[in-house]
């Protein structure tokens, strides 16, 4: 089996150019506030940096255009508040 | 990642909210950026790549934060005592063996109170999956050190530093006799579905032994920062298999491996039972 975890994914998707084209679609992401509990992962591990936190920690999806759909926010959301709109 | 996920079927993300009991409890009683969280998510991945129904799939756990991850998942569910998991799993698997039985444990309820039942669960190498998550403390009665503690490291029991040897609990698992033993952390969360993926469709006892993160008590007493700050601390001191096996001891204080670190083909325990019965029944 490969040992690489999304340690390496990480570096992979960093260095990608973004193939989703965000503009007139919706946003990339849905994201469930009564569940998010403000843990801040998601907007820490994102490459992309494409959440920002709002007042109370939690994430709203500040550079959509950014998002690679890299799986690395939801497969990291202990809340199940993540969901992508396109995987 | 190619061999488990070949029966892969095509995966949405919102599939995880599929596997949901409906109003049951969520957002969970779990804290903020619990990695217990992390492990339900994975668990439902690999569930659904391995193509299981919902009604083919037991989980049983004993007591502890690790423990209620039943309670939220729709799969036919013992919520048991404390440490006793893996022999109501056992009973289960026995009478109903063509049943996938998963069996969620902690650090203290599989290694302290429930130590017992899971050295004879690997030594009998019955056909049940533990995903033991190890998060060096016992969460929810208060930060208490447990057999996983390491030496040193504090807890409302150990203030002054572990005075004891800690349990490596995937030696303890292969010793004793478990066919499937593999380790990884919550921060390899997609690693984390291959591997869980491999243990279920694995024919024997497979331990699961998941890295995860007590931020409200375990890394608070040792000053190991949020969830965040120990995601990345198992993300530095995590190294693939392959590559710890050339690296020297002294390189390895510290880390530790990931990977399938032991998988044997060994009679299972149904089959030489069901053996057995078939020629005390031949021999009427
Ligand atoms: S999928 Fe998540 S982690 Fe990956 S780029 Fe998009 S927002 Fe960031
Ligand atoms: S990882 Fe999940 S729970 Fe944590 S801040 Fe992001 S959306 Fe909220
Ligand atoms: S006490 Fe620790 S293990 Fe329990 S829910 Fe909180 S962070 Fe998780």
């Amino acid at each position: 089996m490969s040992d690489s975890g999304t340690g390496d994914q990480t570096k992979a998707e960093a260095g990608k150019k973004n193939k989703y084209d965000y503009t007139n679609g919706p946003p990339p992401l849905e994201i469930n506030m009564k569940w998010c509990k403000a843990c801040n992962i998601c907007i820490a591990l994102c490459p992309k940096e494409v959440f920002e936190p709002n007042r109370d920690g939690k994430p709203i999806i500040a550079r959509p255009e950014n998002c690679t759909q890299c799986t690395i926010c939801w497969v990291h959301c202990p809340d199940l508040a993540i969901t992508s709109n396109y995987k | 990642m190619t061999t488990a996920t070949k029966n892969k079927k095509s995966q949405k993300s919102s599939v995880i909210l599929d596997y949901l009991r409906p109003n049951k409890g969520m957002p969970s009683v779990w804290c903020a950026g619990c990695g217990n969280g992390i492990v339900m998510t994975a668990i439902i991945r690999a569930v659904d790549n391995l193509g299981l129904s919902k009604d083919e799939v037991v989980m049983a756990s004993g007591i502890g934060c690790s423990s209620r991850m039943p309670m939220y998942l729709d799969f036919s569910a013992l919520h048991t005592t404390h440490g006793r998991s893996l022999a109501f799993a056992t009973g289960v698997k026995f009478a109903r063996p063509e049943l996938k039985v998963i069996d969620i444990t902690g650090d203290g309820d599989a290694l302290a109170i429930g130590g017992n039942h899971f050295i004879h669960a690997c030594r009998r190498n019955i056909d049940i999956t533990a995903i033991l998550i190890n998060n060096n403390i016992y969460g929810m009665t208060g930060g208490q050190g447990s057999p996983t503690t390491p030496s040193g490291a504090f807890s409302t029991t150990t203030p002054y530093g572990n005075s004891e040897k800690h349990f490596d609990p995937c030696s303890l698992a292969k010793a004793a006799g478990a066919s499937f033993v593999a380790r990884t952390t919550v921060y390899h969360a997609t690693q984390m579905d291959t591997i869980i993926q491999k243990a279920i469709s694995h024919r024997g006892f497979s331990l699961v032994e998941v890295i995860s993160n007590c931020h409200t008590y375990y890394g608070r007493l040792n000053r190991m920062g949020d969830a965040v700050a120990m995601l990345n601390d198992f993300k530095n001191r995590a190294v693939p298999l392959a590559k710890s096996k050339k690296m020297t001891e002294e390189e390895m204080v510290g880390k530790f491996a990931i990977g399938v670190l032991h998988q044997e083909e060994k009679t299972e325990f149904c089959d030489v039972y069901q053996s057995v019965v078939d020629k005390v029944k031949g021999g009427k």
